[in-house]
Formats: structure tokens, sequence, C-alpha cells
């Protein structure tokens, strides 16, 4: 697969967090280069959520870093974060039921309009998934699960983001919807400047789609490398990863 | 006939009021899951005002923008100074602040405008028109006031509607965590939110006391009505607020003009109590509330 990239959207240093008396995040380091998808994988446990959580500002920082390009945005509040071109979408949840489809999606382009990006972003989102075109006017609340999925992925790329988080994007999907998904996660990120944190329970599918992997366990990162390298390592995958 | 059109019009005109509050109840427990028990004097407060501006100038409308300003300022310095230090997730405390501020703003409205009975102008006439021979309950302040609170409805609804500003409220209300991963204030939200809903507070204030007498707790059976209609418009719903507050001003009028005006207050609890036991998210709710 292709080299790391050489400048990084996001790197994280050392970074360390956790809630009252447990460290769930213990001096990891971890980047995302541009035109790349990086995995994080591990089991349950591991620190990924909480990874992305405290990039994102929703879990504060013990020490260590965060910057995106050359900005340091370590201690910021969550909507500075995001205006600074980090989209979290956080696991199982974040579609605004309440809302219409569109609705859900203006509300990401309102972010990308304020950071200067184009005016055809809920367009390009129509254009990346289909389904969502056909139930703009509906509310949000009677999709799918493959449907709000891909709503909530494509309202953080409205945002006109430099770094997404995606936090388990497959779980409770079919696996031919995951892959579906996946696939056209690839094709956006191919040849653009988008940087992908991606972190999956579910490692052999992230794999499949990662540029990177990192391993995390109890808070660590205990191994970093290409995707396909991690993949063929027997003894890594049977003791982290669970295949 | 006659005397059933009367009271369903004077039950129409006074559920616009309730409509009013119960509205301004439910944008707030929209946004913050609070339910502002200080919303009757916040509005008792800001009519004072407004009787002060009236009797100096002169003028029902200017009485009525100095209320409706005032409401705005008030409700954002309420959310600003005591409603975020509660926190998040303790209801509790939220109710016993509610609570509080309401005793606390009525002993103010007390000391510093009196505790004597005076009278608010109405804004027009109080006398019915006629059809013919016969005059029917319909009066020019009536019209003022349902069309005083139509507009403002109608307001609410272009904001939360067709704004970017009001969309953004809606997804801070609902989850304020999404909010604020997309860029959102939430924090300035919830305050603007407070200001709208204490200015439709306001409006309802003053709209109850034109043509009648204010003292400190005039609006106390405002809120016990207020509150039922919310509740049976269910807690969630701004439409159903506006729906369960004209329903509750038909019925109360209907035992006033049927059964005989003691038994109202007894009324609005008995409203009360039969929508808790048949159908407790109120009549517009969603079903499945989304409380977790």
């Amino acid at each position: 697969m292709s080299p790391p990239a050489t400048t990084a959207a996001l790197r994280v240093t050392g970074l360390t967090a956790g809630y009252g008396p447990v460290t769930a995040l213990d001096g990891v380091d971890v980047t995302a280069g541009p035109g790349r998808i990086t995995a994080v994988l591990g089991a349950n446990g591991a620190g990924k959520t909480t990874l992305l959580r405290t990039v994102s500002g929703l879990v504060p920082a013990r020490s260590g870093s965060v910057h995106a390009g050359d900005v340091d945005l370590t201690g910021a509040a969550p909507e500075r974060i995001a205006r600074a071109g980090i989209a979290h979408v956080p696991e199982g949840r974040g579609v605004v039921t309440e809302l219409t489809v569109e609705e859900n999606l203006r509300l990401g382009a309102l972010l990308g309009k304020a950071r200067g990006r184009t005016d055809t972003a809920i367009d390009d989102v129509y254009a990346m998934f289909p389904p969502l075109a056909e139930r703009r006017r509906r509310d949000a609340h009677t999709l799918s699960g493959g449907e709000r999925q891909m709503l909530v992925i494509g309202r953080a790329l409205a945002c006109g983001p430099d770094v997404l988080l995606l936090d388990e994007p497959s779980l409770g999907l079919a696996p031919r919807v995951v892959s579906q998904i996946f696939e056209l996660l690839r094709e956006r990120v191919e040849g653009s400047r988008l940087a992908v944190l991606l972190v999956e329970q579910n490692a052999r599918s992230a794999l499949s789609v990662a540029d990177l992997g990192v391993v995390l366990n109890l808070g660590r990162v205990v191994a970093s490398a290409p995707a396909a390298e991690l993949a063929a390592d027997d003894a890594l995958r049977h003791a982290y990863l669970g295949f | 006939m006659l005397q059933f059109v009367n009271t369903l019009l004077t039950g129409l005109g006074q559920g616009a009021v309730y409509a009013a509050f119960a509205l301004a109840l439910v944008l707030i427990w929209r946004a913050t899951r609070v339910v502002n028990f200080a919303q009757g004097a916040m509005a008792a407060f800001t009519t004072y005002l407004a009787l002060l501006v009236v009797e100096s100038t002169g003028s029902w409308w200017v009485g009525l923008l100095t209320a409706l300003a005032a409401g705005l300022v008030l409700g954002a310095g309420v959310e600003r100074v005591v409603v975020r230090r509660v926190g998040p997730h303790n209801e509790l405390g939220a109710v016993i602040v509610t609570l509080g501020l309401f005793v606390a703003l009525q002993a103010l409205a007390a000391i510093l405008f009196g505790a004597q009975f005076r009278s608010f102008p109405a804004p027009a006439g109080l006398e019915g028109f006629a059809l013919g021979s016969v005059t029917i309950a319909l009066t020019p302040s009536m019209l003022i006031t349902v069309g005083a609170v139509a507009v403002v409805l109608l307001g609410l609804v272009a904001l939360f509607r067709f704004t970017d500003v009001g969309l953004r409220m809606r997804a801070s209300a609902f989850d304020g965590e999404v909010a604020r991963l997309l860029g959102v204030p939430v924090g300035r939200m919830l305050t603007l939110g407070w200001a709208l809903a204490a200015l439709v507070g306001s409006l309802a204030g003053v709209l109850i006391a034109g043509g009648s007498l204010v003292w400190p707790a005039y609006m106390d059976t405002v809120i016990v009505n207020g509150f039922v209609a919310a509740v049976l418009g269910g807690l969630d719903s701004p439409g159903g607020a506006v729906v369960g507050g004209l329903a509750m001003g038909v019925i109360l009028a209907l035992v006033t003009g049927y059964v005989g005006s003691d038994l109202v207050p007894l009324a609005a609890l008995a409203v009360l109590v039969a929508v808790l036991l048949v159908r407790p998210q109120g009549l517009f709710a969603r079903t499945a509330a989304r409380r977790v």
C-alpha cells in the first residue's frame, strides 16, 4: 500500500486521558495523513473511542497534545475543534432524528460554509449516497441503520473537514452495507486532502479499507504499521485483533 | 346557541394566552429539560415594567414592546446567571432553582411595584361586536390578543423552520453534544432559547393583564392553566402547546359558563389528572420519548 504521508493533517502526541480514577489513554501517539485512512484497532476498552472523544474535545486531555496541521487544539472546546476542520462522527448515534435528512445535512453545510468550503456540499453528499437524495424531505428517524450511517458520514463531510473521525461505523450494520460504505469512503478519500481516522472493532474489514493501522491495548499503542503488514502479522492478529 | 358561541369565543381568546404561556414552557423544556416554574413571575415582572411605560407614555403598544424586550433580556440573564450554574442532568436542582426564582421575583415585584391591585389598560375596546341585534363576546381587545399570539407563533415557526439560527437551536435542543461536534455554539443557543421563551411568556403576561388588574401574584392561575395546557399538548411539542392552550381556554370557559366559575381551578386539575392517567406523554408528543 501507499507509504505514510509526510505532513500530518492530525497529529496526536503523548495523549493521556481518562474518567475519574480510570486512565483510558496512556501516552498515545497517532497521526493521520491527507488522502489516507488510518484504522485504530483494538479490543473493547482499549481506548479507541476515548481517543476520538479526546481529540474532538469531548473528554479533556490530562497531558499530551492535539494538532490539526500547525494549529494547536489541545484543550479547545468541541465547537472550536469542529470549526478548525475536525469532524467527529460518534458511535451509534448522532442523527438528529427530529430534523429531516436535508436539515441534518444543512447543519453540516453551515459549518462548511463558515469554513469557506463549497456551496454544493449537500449535493455532493447526495451524489455520494444516492439513497439520501431520495429521502431528503423525510424525517431522519424513518431511516434504516445503513442510511443513518450514510447520513452522519455525509453530514460530517458537508462540514468540509480536513480530518474525519469515524467511530465504529460498522456497528449493527449488515456486512454488505459495511463494505458498501467503506468502498464509498475509499473513493472519497483517494486523491483528496481528507485524512480519516477510523476506529473499528471489526479489524478485518477496517484493515481491508485502511492504508495504515494503529493497534491500541489498554490505552497504549502496541503496533503501528501499514495495514497490509498488520493483517499479515499472525501473532498480532491473534493477540489483539481477534481474527 | 348564542351563549354557546359566546362561551367558545371567550374560551378561545383566553386559550390564546394559555397557548403562549404553554409555548414558553415548552421552548425551555425542549432546550434545557427544565420546567421553568419562574415563568409566571418573570412575566409579571415584565408586565409591571410595561405598566410603568404605558402610564408614562399613554401607549399600550409601547408598553407591549417594552415587556417583550425586557422578557428577552430577563430570559437570557436567568439562563446565563442562574440556570447554567445548575449544570446538566441535575433535574431536581433545576426545579428548586426555578421555584426559588419564582418566589424571589414575586417578592421583588411586590417591593418595587407595591403589592396593591393596579389596573392595566386594555389594548382596545372591551365591548363585544354587534351582529344585527345581538352582541357577541368577541371584542376588539380579544382580536388584538389573538392576533398578537398568532404573529409571535408564526414568527417562531418561521425562525425554527427557515433560518440557520433556528436550525442550530433545534439541533442544540435535541442533542447538545452532536450540535457541538458540528461547530454549533450550544451555550449561546440555549441562552437565545431562554430569551425567546421569556419573550413569549411576557407576551402572555401583558395580554392577560390587559383590561384587568395586576398584582405580584396575578399570573398564578395562568401558570397552572398554562402548565396543564403544555402537559396536555405534550411538553416536547410546540404545536401541542398551542392546541393544548386553546383547548384549556375552551374547557375552562365551558365550565365557567355551564357549571360554575368556582369549579374552574378544580377543572384544570381534573384535566391534568386525566391526561397523566390516559396519555402521560401528551396528545402530540412523538411516541418513544427521547429521554435517556
